[in-house]
């Protein structure tokens, strides 16, 4: 995308923008893997969000644990109804009443600070203020509802910038130009006095980016960014995340249910499934070799571009509710590999390592290694 | 099926409004066997944008559907795809005469005879609403809460009085064991069901009348990939038992790939390319199609995304003069600002509305 290329250069000049003691060069962007501290930037284990409702409770993300690597790009991926963005809701501490965040830890590194545990920190902990916007931001699905339809795109950017750094109205304005143009909006200083409804789907989008990015945050999460958006806007977003994920050192949570979109971007990809991961490996190996059954399914039900098949391969059956998990393998009444006695008793079978670096939570999945992957 | 067939029966339109003339409507190209359900011939829908006030002075107009031709021929599917805005819903809406056109022919083969459903008064276009179905795309709006899924399926038959008591009661429970679903569905509410029944549902509401046309604007869409998976193939049973001429408007081109027979390309109200499924994804011609393909990201990790994007759809109540397209064109020459271009064959059942690639490989 030539807007973006054009821009690259002037990405090199961004400072890190922490209110903190900034690192030893100011003048550079953070390096994709840092020496200091872990090569982790979030380290999530044996996370618990449930809701307490009328009908029970409803375990949405039941004992979910995932690392994101620094300067990398994390993919969660699963249908509607997995668990995916509540488990992005929460690294933010957005989950709100009755849900709640019942166990597990949530370890992030910053870069420059101490490291914390967001799961512990209270709710209006002033730690989390800091986090929440500055530390961590979001892009979220529908750039329409995200944005406020009756403040001015400048205003709700410099919003960000005045929260987290300390600088004036009218330089937080500048910076807000600045990320404008970064993020590929011809104009930007006639675009900050706009209103959202001006714009198109893409440049709405855009401007998410850009209020997600000017704090230049550690991790991004990015809540379905492209779904709402046609195919060619939805590459010109990817390309510019990927772009700047790199000139930046940004690491991004792709929370997505289009495999297209992760095999493009992502590194690492987890696939949740009622709540749960059941498989969480690097990008190649998830998508050529498939251990789960449910990634199996998942890969085959595509329609894809490369091949012919007169009959798409679907799973049977739907998801079932949260209120009613069938015992065992969460996923067997759907498995096609289900053996009886075996998964459907006892308690869901835990994430395994099935080669180096590949986990999935399958008991037959060493069994059922002859089924080979789509590609 | 011949020739034959349309003279059994007598024609009623006396003042000859609305019927086609057979000779003139098939323009002696189709042998006796093969006629199209559907012919559509420089359609055009534009809807007029007033001025603020009180005079409300027309002061533009919106060409959402431009001067679009094309056949179909029964039990095939054709595609619509294109960015959003392009007109593709306008398009499957004014051929169903669910917006009035403004300009245009649309010859349907109802097959005891031809009819111009543009002309066609609003009167005798209700029996004809037997034959011409539409799926929508969320299945949450699409169907009425307060009303059970026997209801919302026996509808159509109520309304066009086709059936009643046991036989309107047994065709329900036909048409939902069809789609998938099962008799004892009928007493609840849409409310109780996940987005794929829905849309079950919502097949099964359309498909009850036997149409033989059925427009699906984003059937899929709102779906997730295995229940979409799930629902396309349904669609694809239907279609082999049924008989079914599909109208399908996807943005998805994976999915289109997989259901259409011949796929049309619509950018800004125009088609800009009409080909066989192979021939576009193998030889796509016109640079608007190549950009929308290279766009689509391959799940493949080690087959990088090279897409060759520029732009944004232009404004469509103010297109730029000439090719729509020039300003976001990778071939553009000074001559495409100037005409506007017409859709040219450039080969089998091909054709591209492009003057820099005709004929040429």
């Amino acid at each position: 995308m030539s807007e973006t290329g054009k821009n690259m250069d002037e990405v090199r000049d961004l400072a890190p923008r922490s209110p903190l003691p900034a690192p030893s060069s100011p003048s550079t962007p953070r390096s994709p893997l840092p020496a200091t501290s872990s090569s982790n930037v979030l380290e999530i284990q044996d996370l618990k969000v449930y809701f307490n409702t009328i009908e029970g409770e409803l375990r949405a993300v039941d004992g979910v644990g995932f690392s994101m690597r620094r300067g990398k790009v994390m993919a969660l991926v699963g249908e509607s109804g997995c668990g995916k963005s509540v488990t992005s809701y929460s690294i933010l501490r957005l989950i709100q009443s009755p849900g709640k965040i019942v166990g597990g830890s949530m370890m992030f590194y910053p870069h420059d600070e101490k490291p914390s545990d967001i799961a512990k920190l209270s709710d209006n902990d002033e730690l989390i203020y800091h986090i929440r916007g500055g530390k961590i931001s979001m892009i979220f699905q529908e750039p329409m509802t995200a944005l406020s339809p009756v403040h001015t795109v400048g205003n709700q950017i410099c919003e960000a910038i005045l929260i987290h750094q300390k600088v004036t109205k009218k330089e937080a304005e500048i910076k807000a130009i600045e990320m404008l143009r970064k993020v590929g909006i011809s104009g930007p200083e006639k675009r900050i006095s706009q209103y959202p409804f001006e714009m198109s789907g893409g440049m709405r989008q855009r401007v998410m980016i850009a209020m997600a990015l000017v704090c230049n945050p550690e991790i991004l999460i990015a809540d379905e960014p492209t779904t709402a958006l046609d195919v060619t806007i939805q590459a010109q977003i990817m390309l510019l995340m990927k772009n700047l994920q790199k000139e930046l050192g940004t690491s991004i949570l792709l929370i997505t249910h289009d495999l297209g979109v992760v095999a493009q971007m992502a590194d690492d990809v987890a696939v949740m499934y009622l709540g749960k991961i059941v498989e969480c490996s690097d990008v190649r190996s998830i998508l050529k070799s498939p251990r789960h059954p449910y990634t199996m399914g998942l890969l085959a039900s595509l329609p894809g571009l490369a091949m012919d098949k007169q009959r798409l391969h679907s799973i049977k059956g739907s998801v079932p509710s949260l209120t009613a998990i069938p015992p065992g393998c969460p996923f067997h009444p759907r498995c096609e590999y289900f053996k009886p006695g075996l998964c459907d008793v006892g308690n869901p079978p835990p994430l395994e390592e099935i080669e180096p670096g590949h986990t999935a939570a399958c008991l037959r999945a060493r069994e059922i290694r002859g089924e080979v992957g789509k590609f | 099926m011949s020739k034959d067939r349309f003279k059994e029966f007598e024609w009623e339109d006396k003042e000859g409004m609305f019927e086609v003339a057979l000779d003139k409507a098939l323009d002696g190209k189709f042998k006796d066997e093969h006629f199209p359900l559907l012919r559509v011939k420089n359609l055009c829908k534009y809807f007029p944008i007033y001025s603020k006030g009180f005079l409300k002075k027309q002061i533009g107009t919106i060409k959402a559907v431009d001067d679009i031709s094309f056949d179909l021929m029964p039990g095939e599917t054709l595609g619509l795809v294109g960015e959003s805005g392009c007109g593709k819903t306008t398009a499957g809406r004014t051929i169903l005469r669910a917006l009035d056109p403004t300009s245009g022919e649309v010859h349907f083969d109802t097959f005891t005879k031809l009819v111009d459903l543009c002309k066609i008064p609003e009167k005798k276009l209700k029996p004809l609403r037997t034959k011409m179905q539409m799926i929508f795309q969320d299945p949450y709006a699409s169907l009425n809460p307060r009303m059970t899924v026997r209801q919302i399926v026996a509808e159509p038959l109520v309304i066009h009085n086709l059936a009643k008591g046991q036989e309107l009661e047994d065709r329900v429970v036909e048409m939902l064991r069809k789609v998938g679903l099962k008799p004892e569905h009928r007493t609840r509410y849409p409310h109780a069901f996940s987005g794929g029944q829905r849309q079950r549902i919502g097949i099964a509401r359309a498909l009850i009348m036997h149409p033989s046309l059925v427009v699906c604007d984003e059937a899929v869409s709102a779906l997730d990939v295995s229940v979409q998976a799930q629902v396309i193939n349904l669609l694809q049973d239907l279609q082999e038992d049924l008989g079914l001429t599909y109208i399908f408007i996807a943005h998805n081109l994976g999915v289109v790939k997989h259901i259409c027979d011949d796929i049309a390309v619509m950018y800004a109200g125009r088609i800009v390319e009409l080909a066989k499924t192979d021939d576009l994804f193998n030889d796509p011609r016109h640079p608007y199609t190549k950009m929308l393909l290279s766009a689509v990201p391959n799940p493949d990790p080690d087959v990088p995304m090279n897409p060759a994007l520029s732009g944004e759809v232009p404004d469509i109540s103010n297109l730029p003069p000439g090719c729509s397209f020039h300003s976001r064109c990778s071939i553009c020459k000074t001559g495409c600002k100037d005409e506007k271009q017409q859709l040219v064959k450039v080969g089998d059942g091909h054709y591209v509305s492009c003057s820099l690639v005709d004929g040429k490989k």
